[in-house]
């Protein structure tokens, strides 16, 4: 089998043991890898009903099927486990060179059992597994946890995915960090916490082989070669943050936690004002030609030193969201959710949050008192330090960073109980999770799309901006058409998460983004990799597979039509500026178009999923638990 | 910085545009091994923070150190190009060439346990593949003079602003 070892390794913390499962070549058609394989395995691995910080829930790699091969942006891997913010699925990606250090050792998959007593890093060295105290990294943010290991073991190559010191300390949106990318959403960090495992690290020192080098390598040039031209030029000069004017001007930027769809200060906050101000560099992802991600430094004033590399979502979270205009600010706060290893929209979200409760008098200065202000401080919308400071309050849980650090949900629910408020009216959080940088009262189809989410509140998922922003659809209003664009977009983006590739390499297979367009291409990757027949069909199957292991996930966990749901200011409270003002999203018309989305995916009316559909994606072992 | 001695090419990186990538070190391995795989790359990326990052391979110094050091005198130079040329009967792994290179280009294949250098594919006619790939042409395959020649050229257009005359005079 070419492109796989047709190896999972387990790895059980309690008994300090591990052991191999062989997986069919069949099991690897179905589920490919990333996303998809990765949420396969921890359906096969979870106790059913687990508490996400118990030891039932396990931690389930996934790596790409183009890992250490030359194919452009492939460099990634899937992490999955039961998110503790959401209950459901958690489900990320992170590129670079631990899912290649992870393909050179021969493992296609890594699932991690049960729970330490005491803080330990793993570290796989090609067969060998080691156990190995962390004492000495306990408290290292995630770079610097990463060079700790490179340093004890000598080699530059060994790769490490780490928690930060917000891991450790149980932030609930805590990530998962390697070689400066973040499987970043769901809060797997704090799931690694509760099993006291602080990195994995690993070094693989076996060579790379796929079925047809030579037209693997074609493509490969040709791909790279396209990838300098037009379609990836945004991402190459100004990165992601680029969207912030864009997002601005269709009315859709999240402003003081997403009461308006505009900013009076979006320049400031621009990705070129970042690239005027403050860039040093652009880097990128292992085997990415592209480079998308600019390093930016903050030159002068009280942040200064501060370094990120700053994208889109991040930014709009830490800045406009939190009426913040400094870009300094912005600069630190994303460097201490990446450097603590926190997710950075949930935390910009959580500190919105925070400063709309002290505006609308739920909060008072006395309840923001910390060691850095004794008296407590002004945590008004646009106060870059407060936002600052909450940041740091959230990674030491200190104050009401502790709360904070649960996540909108949760603080929201505590605030609203013990303070008689009525936060939930601003709790911005779908299934638990932080929305992220589209207002979505202007974004119908997408509204719906993440309402649906298998994951809750992401973009990344759900895809359905696009149609919305591309005038594919009429963004203000709902018709027939939005269950099929909802389901056909979400089952796209899943292709891309599943194999993995970069979503920005889209337009670079033949100049259209569209299935027509990429799905010959990746068919031909792939069967140059594997060797394998693919087609046209067998590419968008991924997609969908990938996407119904999840939502089976989900529904064994106890999912109920309820849980589609979106804010409640999305609903209700219509924005006054911009040219989203005065629209929102009617409970009936949202739940029109969850009907229409449901019959679009051949599920039952009340989102569950059919025998056949399961038994007819060869799925039968699925069908026989949860379906109907 | 050390500089190189070569008045032979060699395979140079801009730090400025090296992003990091490795894509130089597939095409490497793949080229001299049929796999995929770093540890057998004779060009080596380098990354000592997010943003310090380059990558590195032979520079084919006169009077190289590395052959100088070997104490089995199995390295040789060849005076037309600058490649160093292993004779694997002779190279017993010891890596005293690895100490006396001042710029780390030699690494041990860890299954034949012999050093590995740079030959700069002489004997592909499109020659060093990892330039041909380089995706932001952070890679050369240049000399020092040659290099020197650019750098006045580069230094004269950005500093001394004269009009310039329109690219095509016809």
């Amino acid at each position: 089998m070419y492109g796989y070892s047709g190896k999972i390794l387990h790895i059980d913390l309690n008994e300090r043991k591990h052991w191999v499962e062989e997986k069919p070549e069949k099991w690897y058609k179905l589920y490919i890898g990333g996303v998809s394989m990765a949420s396969r395995l921890c359906w096969e691995n979870i106790e059913v009903g687990c508490d996400p910080y118990g030891p039932g829930n396990p931690i389930c790699f996934a790596n790409g099927i183009f890992s250490g091969t030359p194919v452009p942006v492939g460099g990634k891997y899937g992490l999955a486990s039961k998110s503790p913010l959401t209950g459901f699925i958690g489900d990320s990606l992170s590129g670079s060179w631990f899912s290649v250090a992870l393909k050179r050792a021969r493992w296609d998959g890594v699932v991690i059992h049960g729970q330490s007593p005491n803080w330990i890093y793993i570290v796989i060295d090609d067969e060998r597994v080691e156990f190995l105290p962390a004492d000495k990294l306990l408290g290292l943010g995630t770079y610097e946890t990463e060079e700790k290991i490179r340093e004890i073991f000598g080699d530059d190559q060994l790769r490490s995915a780490t928690i930060g010191p917000a891991g450790e300390n149980m932030v609930r949106f805590a990530n998962v960090t390697n070689d400066g990318r973040q499987a970043g959403r769901t809060g797997h960090g704090a799931v690694w916490a509760s099993k006291k495992l602080k990195a994995v690290s690993v070094r693989g020192t076996y060579g790379v082989t796929v079925a047809d080098p030579e037209t693997l390598l074609k493509m490969s040039f040709d791909i790279t070669e396209v990838a300098q031209g037009p379609y990836t030029e945004k991402y190459r000069l100004y990165g992601t943050s680029t969207n912030v004017l864009n997002a601005n001007k269709h009315g859709f930027l999240p402003t003081r936690n997403f009461q308006e769809g505009t900013f009076e200060f979006a320049e400031l906050v621009s990705g070129e004002y970042l690239d005027e101000h403050h860039k040093v560099k652009v880097i990128a992802c292992a085997q990415c030609p592209i480079a998308c991600e600019q390093m930016s430094i903050v030159k002068y004033g009280p942040y200064a030193g501060s370094m990120s590399g700053v994208e889109y979502e991040s930014l709009q979270a830490v800045s406009s969201n939190c009426g913040i205009s400094d870009m300094a600010a912005a600069i630190r706060m994303v460097e201490i959710a990446d450097s603590c290893g926190m997710d950075t929209m949930s935390m910009g979200v959580s500190v919105s949050f925070a400063m709309e409760c002290y505006e609308k008098g739920v909060l008072a200065k006395e309840d923001f008192k910390c060691k850095k202000y004794p008296e407590g401080f002004e945590a008004n919308f646009g106060n870059g330090e407060a936002g600052v400071t909450l940041a740091e309050m959230i990674r030491d849980v200190e104050g009401i960073g502790a709360l904070l650090a649960e996540g909108t949900r949760i603080a929201s629910e505590t605030l609203d109980k013990e303070r008689n408020a009525e936060t939930y009216k601003w709790s911005m959080n779908i299934k638990g999770l932080e929305c992220p940088g589209y207002d979505a009262r202007s974004l119908k189809t997408f509204a719906m799309g993440l309402a649906v989410g298998v994951r809750g509140g992401c973009h990344n998922r759900s895809a359905a901006y696009d149609p919305d922003i591309q005038g594919e659809t009429n963004r203000f209003t709902v018709d027939e058409t939005r269950g099929e664009v909802a389901a056909r977009a979400e089952e796209y983006a899943a292709v891309y998460d599943t194999l993995p590739l970069c979503k920005f390499i889209r337009r670079c297979f033949t100049g259209k983004a569209d299935r027509a367009g990429a799905w010959p291409s990746i068919a031909k990757l792939i069967n140059a990799t594997t060797g394998w027949n693919y087609d046209y069909d067998d590419v968008e199957l991924i997609g969908v597979r990938a996407h119904t292991i999840k939502k089976a996930f989900n529904i064994r966990e106890g999912w109920q039509p309820k849980d589609d749901d979106i804010p409640y200011r999305w609903k209700h409270e219509p924005m006054t500026k911009g040219v989203g003002a005065g629209h929102v999203v009617t409970d009936e018309e949202l739940e029109y178009m969850k009907q229409l989305y449901y019959q679009a995916k051949g599920w039952t009316e009340d989102g569950m999923l059919p025998k056949q559909l399961l038994i007819d994606l060869g799925m039968e072992d699925v069908a026989e638990e949860v379906g109907v | 910085m050390v500089a190189s001695t070569s008045k032979y090419k060699y395979i140079v990186c801009d730090p400025e545009l090296c992003i990091g990538c490795q894509l130089c070190e597939y095409i490497c391995s793949y080229t001299k091994t049929g796999e995929f795989n770093s540890y057998r790359s004779r060009i080596r990326t380098v990354r000592v923070d997010e943003v310090l990052i380059t990558a590195v391979a032979c520079r084919t110094c006169e009077n190289a150190p590395c052959v100088i050091a070997c104490p089995r005198d199995a390295l040789s130079q060849d005076q037309e190009t600058g490649i160093i040329r292993i004779d694997p009967t002779k190279c017993d792994g010891c890596a005293w060439c690895i100490e006396a290179c001042e710029f780390g280009a030699i690494t041990i294949n860890h299954q034949t346990k012999l050093a590995e250098f740079c030959n700069q594919c002489e004997d592909i006619e499109e020659g060093p593949q990892c330039v041909l790939i380089c995706p932001k042409d952070a890679l050369e395959y240049t000399t020092p003079d040659q290099r020197a020649q650019r750098t006045r050229r580069k230094l004269i257009e950005s500093s001394l602003g004269f009009p310039q005359k329109a690219k095509d005079p016809r």
